[in-house]
């Protein structure tokens, strides 16, 4: 594989950048894998990548149905943090966060990680309380976390509405210092590149239609270009969870629903961090071009289309403005959709199947991109050793018969407010 | 925006209504032993399809009566609408 460096480039530029080879070929499936991840999206790409450098499993493929990065992994805003009060959402995602400090270097790519900073505000005493309570576990577990007083967030965030007369005047927030962005796409074409350059086989545009089952064991799919053979297969679909547990016979703890994010015009630097809003469903952060990108709420009911709804993104940028004022002038320059699979209690599953050699990664609800590198390294140790890691045991799929639930949020089951 | 008829009312727009999820859902049965896995089920299990649903909707700023809705996940298009006590 060729190294990206500043004398490639230099290289490259006198054959007015003709010769690159390209970053991940375009093979035609084999007959047979040891492993086949479905789901091309950032946390299948990073499952394959982590079995091949961690596990020496190179004889894997990834079956996508569209195109590799075309769902989640290049629809959202990008926002990473470990910012948990439950120690096994902590300790994962700060796993997580180790994996992301290194991970330019690491995939030769540059992601554009840029730790700087979340800010989760308070408009009342208990919500003070409560991030108080947050930022305590959080440090317990290792994780940077500072409380901040009103002044505090004002210096952050001076154009925040700070006036008397608002209905949700700033108490504080929480904020962790090393949260901070990333160039999604970057994300999954750097995994892509380097599991491309270790053997594994990216297939795009081809449809999982069926599972071959033989004695409660997985023997291999059936899909639109044939049928592949493999001894362990790994569900990677995040939205399409649902429709690929229903071709297994399987119900999960999940719904499938669509979230919305919108960016305004680009303007000049404003805001450094990402920001929430704590009284309304809102959160902020300027992208490098300079744009706001802005989300909040879920669509609010089933969904599987990959567009949302006009009174959803209205009733966002309401609490947005309430927020940020200045936000009114400025226009919007678009809008579009995800679909998630909402677990009912908010966190995660990492985690085997009642068939043999069929292993589960799904529920990441609306978190699921600062997750992509711990999700793809502990879904490679699960497949790979046939058991959970440490990290992931407790995202276990048994936890809702078993009452160990993560509800982070401690919100229940109706997956269309969380 | 979704128009949707509630069977009281007639058509209105979605943002008088709440969502309440699958309505397929059924309790188990009182003073009968439940197994776990009846128990998951009920609370936790969904299978969440693309394409047809039959769902509930509260007319929360409307007569405020649930009511049974049959719509297509992925195209939104609501092909009918029941009251609790009738079948889709």
């Amino acid at each position: 594989m060729q190294k990206y460096s500043v004398f490639s480039l230099i290289k490259n530029a006198f054959s007015d950048h003709m010769n690159w080879e390209v970053a991940w070929k375009d093979p035609t499936p084999k007959k047979e894998y040891d492993v086949i991840i479905i789901g091309g999206g950032g946390h299948g790409l990073a499952t394959a990548y982590y079995l091949a450098k961690e596990h020496n499993i190179t004889n894997v493929a990834i079956i996508e149905k569209g195109w590799i990065g075309g769902g989640n992994v290049g629809r959202n805003t990008t926002i990473i943090r470990s910012n948990f009060m439950y120690d096994a959402n902590g300790r994962f995602n700060e796993f997580g966060m180790e994996l992301w400090r290194n991970l330019s270097q690491e995939l030769n790519f540059n992601v554009m990680f840029s730790p700087r900073g979340i800010i989760n505000l308070a408009h009342s005493d208990a919500q003070m309380n409560a991030y108080a309570r947050r930022g305590n576990s959080m440090r317990l577990n290792g994780i940077d976390a500072v409380l901040l007083g009103r002044e505090e967030v004002k210096k952050h965030i001076p154009m925040a509405d700070f006036s008397d007369d608002v209905r949700f005047p700033i108490y504080g927030g929480l904020m962790q210092p090393s949260a901070g962005t990333a160039r999604h796409d970057a994300v999954a074409w750097g995994y892509a590149r380097q599991a491309d350059s270790m053997g594994v086989d990216i297939i795009q545009h081809c449809e999982v239609e069926g599972f071959n089952i033989t004695n409660g064991k997985i023997s291999g799919v059936r899909t639109s270009k044939g049928e592949i053979k493999a001894k362990k297969v790994g569900l990677c679909v995040a939205g399409s969870t649902n429709i690929l547990a229903e071709k297994l016979n399987m119900t999960l703890p999940i719904e499938t629903h669509c979230l919305q994010a919108c960016v305004s015009e680009p303007v000049k630097p404003l805001l450094d961090g990402v920001v929430t809003f704590g009284a309304g469903h809102f959160y902020i952060s300027q992208s490098d071009k300079g744009e706001m990108v802005m989300g909040g709420d879920l669509d609010g009911y089933n969904s599987y289309a990959q567009r949302g709804n006009l009174p959803t993104i209205q009733h966002v940028l309401t609490g947005g403005l309430a927020l940020f004022p200045f936000l009114s002038r400025l226009k919007m320059l678009r809008t579009w959709g995800g679909i998630m699979d909402m677990s009912m209690d908010g966190s995660p599953i990492i985690d085997k199947t009642h068939i043999d050699g069929l292993y589960l990664n799904c529920g990441w609800c609306y978190g699921g991109f600062k997750s992509t590198p711990v999700s793809g390294w502990t879904f490679a140790h699960t497949i790979a050793q046939d058991r959970p890691h440490d990290l992931n045991s407790e995202l276990s799929l048994n936890r809702f018969s078993t009452g160990y639930l993560l509800d982070e949020k401690g919100i229940g089951t109706k997956t269309w407010i969380g | 925006m979704l128009y949707i008829k509630c069977p009281y009312c007639g058509m209105r727009s979605q943002n008088e209504f709440a969502y309440g999820g699958d309505a397929s859902i059924k309790r188990p049965e009182l003073n009968k032993d439940v197994s776990d896995k009846e128990w998951d089920d009920f609370v936790y299990n969904r299978k969440s399809p693309r394409g047809k649903h039959v769902e509930l909707w509260h007319h929360v700023s409307g007569c405020r009566q649930w009511f049974k809705a049959q719509r297509d996940t992925a195209t939104h298009e609501i092909f009918k609408t029941a009251m609790m006590n009738e079948e889709i």
